[in-house]
């Protein structure tokens, strides 16, 4: 329980930072928010891509499907606001849920590479399928509904919304990971032969991780339609290009199959993105992409990987405790 | 479907539709050729694929500009892209190819975004093409037209797979590249240079795309956002086909240019790409049901 009482103190500092931040940054409301949901796109990615080995390029699919449904159920359903909103919520996670067991079933009694193209097939499939159905708007994306309260509400209500469920899906992750499936998933990235003769169901197993990142995005799907308002099926719903590759980027960036690692990576990647990117005048993208190659190929251990090699003295303690929850490769 | 209908009552334009999808279909093949190159020499899979394929085409399309006659666009691309793929691969690539394809994933995925995007800020997002000046071959009375770009195309697609599979079976570079590929470990026992020849493998697969993406700003378009579609196609083939089967890869990649024009014609052109990228993830789900059954046999 040790685990326990060092991190407590992190914890709490962060928790008191982000419950200020709102009223201290006002103006910066959804970036704060938008910094939460970073954090949990690397967090669910890295369930896969860290502790499983397995690249999944195509998670951004729950993200869109969880907007959309979230909006469908808000339009179409006839609630009030926030009934409508936690109910849609609700319907946006159990479908990208079943959408996650279906694809899973289908597509992960395949080793990694296949899957991992397959997934970069996926995210896009669903962008273009999304944009040519009237139902949702096609291409003109949709409007989700008004939130109700006073101006600069919103921003606050699902700053706060996106903030919990990214300390949830964190908390949530620590716990899974610290057990028998945490095990399972770790001896498939490890070995699957060997996972799998051992008597480990792996496609079962591969498929509920798949699930879980499928739940927590379904539903930041949902906040993230609600926060920014409007959602186009290209460049917000099924982002591929910039929120598809931020997951992957983050999660390695710092330290996959790592527990702090992705929140770490996500952070700086997100404050890094806003204070600079603008700088880069259009360039940003390119500088996205030399960033994924850079660091898959010279530091693949991520910050907190390198920081551990750096200093294991200063880690050292930590290491020995933290071995269940945060493995290093 | 109305279009479905247009079909039964106008037979003659699935014969149309058929002869402009094979002729397409050739030079998914030769990309995928490519890809099943590197993939069964290097264990690697080029994700940055289609993007050697487009930037061939932007070659091809600058030599058409400097006043280069466009068909030679075609052998200028292909040794820019060698050179290229050759830089790429003392730059990045030869230190991923050892590692397992988790990392070496990640980096080809890397080099696609980091090349997708450099031609979006070097060339801009216009939709580009560059006219070769052929005319158009009407058959059946003019019912059904082929231009004459696609017959060229066609015909130095399976050109280039003979000087391939030549260049293969007969040079010494060839020949080591085999024996790389059926056991490297054994093959730099017998003395050769594994460094030399995965670069020329990689740099090889960079002018094969590079031609093919010189014959695909002659006969369609090109633009920065297209190297997707051309990797995720040429894995399907590589997929269906097998690694090194140059027979089947060209008839899966027919079968594929025909299969994709059927689509495009009867959904409507706006649903040609989620067709392409939905076809990926039923194949997929295909060969898991089968390996899954393979399995339990060998219970």
């Amino acid at each position: 329980m040790t685990t326990h009482g060092r991190n407590l103190v992190p914890m709490l500092a962060i928790g008191a930072v982000a419950l200020a931040a709102p009223f201290l940054l006002p103006d910066y409301r959804i970036q704060l928010a938008f910094l939460w949901v970073m954090i949990l796109f690397a967090l669910t990615w890295d369930i896969m891509g860290g502790q499983m080995g397995y690249n999944s390029f195509g998670n951004i699919l729950y993200f869109g499907i969880g907007m959309y449904v979230c909006a469908v159920v808000q339009r179409d359903a006839g609630f009030d606001y926030f009934p409508g909103l936690f109910i849609g919520l609700g319907a946006a996670a159990v479908l990208s849920v079943i959408v996650a067991a279906v694809l899973g079933s289908g597509l992960l009694g395949l080793r990694g590479h296949y899957f991992a193209i397959g997934t970069l097939g996926l995210g896009i499939a669903a962008g273009e399928i999304a944009s040519g159905w009237d139902y949702i708007g096609a291409g003109s994306g949709m409007v989700t509904p008004v939130y109700p309260g006073e101006i600069g509400g919103r921003q606050t209500f699902f700053y706060f919304a996106c903030f919990v469920l990214a300390v949830v899906t964190f908390l949530v992750l620590k716990r899974i990971y610290a057990g028998r499936f945490g095990l399972a998933i770790n001896a498939i990235r490890d070995d699957e032969d060997k996972a799998e003769a051992m008597g480990l169901h792996t496609t079962r197993y591969k498929t509920v991780a798949w699930c879980v990142s499928a739940f927590f995005l379904g539903i930041a799907g949902g906040l993230v339609g609600n926060l920014i308002g409007f959602i186009d099926p290209r460049d917000v719903a099924f982002a591929g290009a910039t929120y598809g590759v931020f997951m992957v980027l983050m999660a390695i960036l710092g330290g996959k199959g790592t527990m702090w690692g992705p929140v770490i990576g996500a952070t700086v990647f997100h404050v890094m993105q806003e204070v600079f990117w603008t700088y880069l005048l259009g360039w940003q993208r390119v500088a996205l992409g030399l960033l994924i190659v850079v660091i898959v190929v010279f530091f693949p251990q991520g910050i907190l990987g390198w920081a551990r090699e750096r200093f294991p003295e200063r880690f050292g303690i930590r290491v020995e405790t933290a071995t269940d929850d945060a493995d290093a490769r | 479907m109305s279009s479905l209908d247009l079909l039964f009552q106008a037979p003659i334009l699935s014969v149309q539709l058929l002869i402009d999808g094979i002729l397409i279909g050739a030079v998914f093949a030769l990309a995928a050729y490519g890809m099943a190159l590197v993939w069964g020499v290097m264990n690697i899979i080029n994700i940055a694929q289609g993007e050697f394929v487009m930037l061939g085409g932007y070659v091809a399309l600058y030599a058409a500009q400097a006043g280069l006659h466009p068909f030679l666009g075609i052998p200028v691309a292909a040794a820019v892209m060698f050179v290229l793929g050759w830089a790429l691969y003392r730059a990045v690539i030869f230190r991923v190819v050892d590692k397992d394809l988790f990392i070496s994933l990640l980096a080809t995925f890397g080099l696609s975004i980091l090349l997708q995007q450099l031609a979006n800020e070097v060339f801009s997002a216009d939709v580009r093409t560059l006219s070769s000046g052929l005319g158009t071959i009407f058959l059946f009375d003019g019912m059904v037209t082929v231009s004459e770009i696609k017959l060229v195309a066609f015909v130095a697609t399976l050109a280039l797979g003979v000087c391939l599979l030549l260049f293969l079976k007969k040079s010494r570079m060839g020949q080591a590249i085999r024996a790389t590929a059926q056991d490297a470990r054994a093959a730099r026992i017998l003395g050769i240079d594994a460094d030399r020849v995965y670069a020329t493998t990689f740099a090889l697969n960079a002018a094969i795309c590079g031609a093919a993406g010189a014959l695909v700003v002659m006969t369609w378009i090109i633009h920065p956002y297209l190297g997707l579609a051309y990797t995720v196609r040429s894995f399907m083939i590589v997929v269906v086909a097998g690694l090194g089967n140059l027979g089947a890869v060209v008839a899966a990649g027919l079968g594929l240019g025909a299969a994709e024009n059927f689509a495009g014609f009867l959904l409507g052109a706006e649903y040609q790409a989620a067709f392409v990228f939905s076809l990926l993830v039923v194949i997929l789900v295909y060969r898991n049901i089968r390996l899954g059954r393979q399995r339990k046999y060998l219970k």
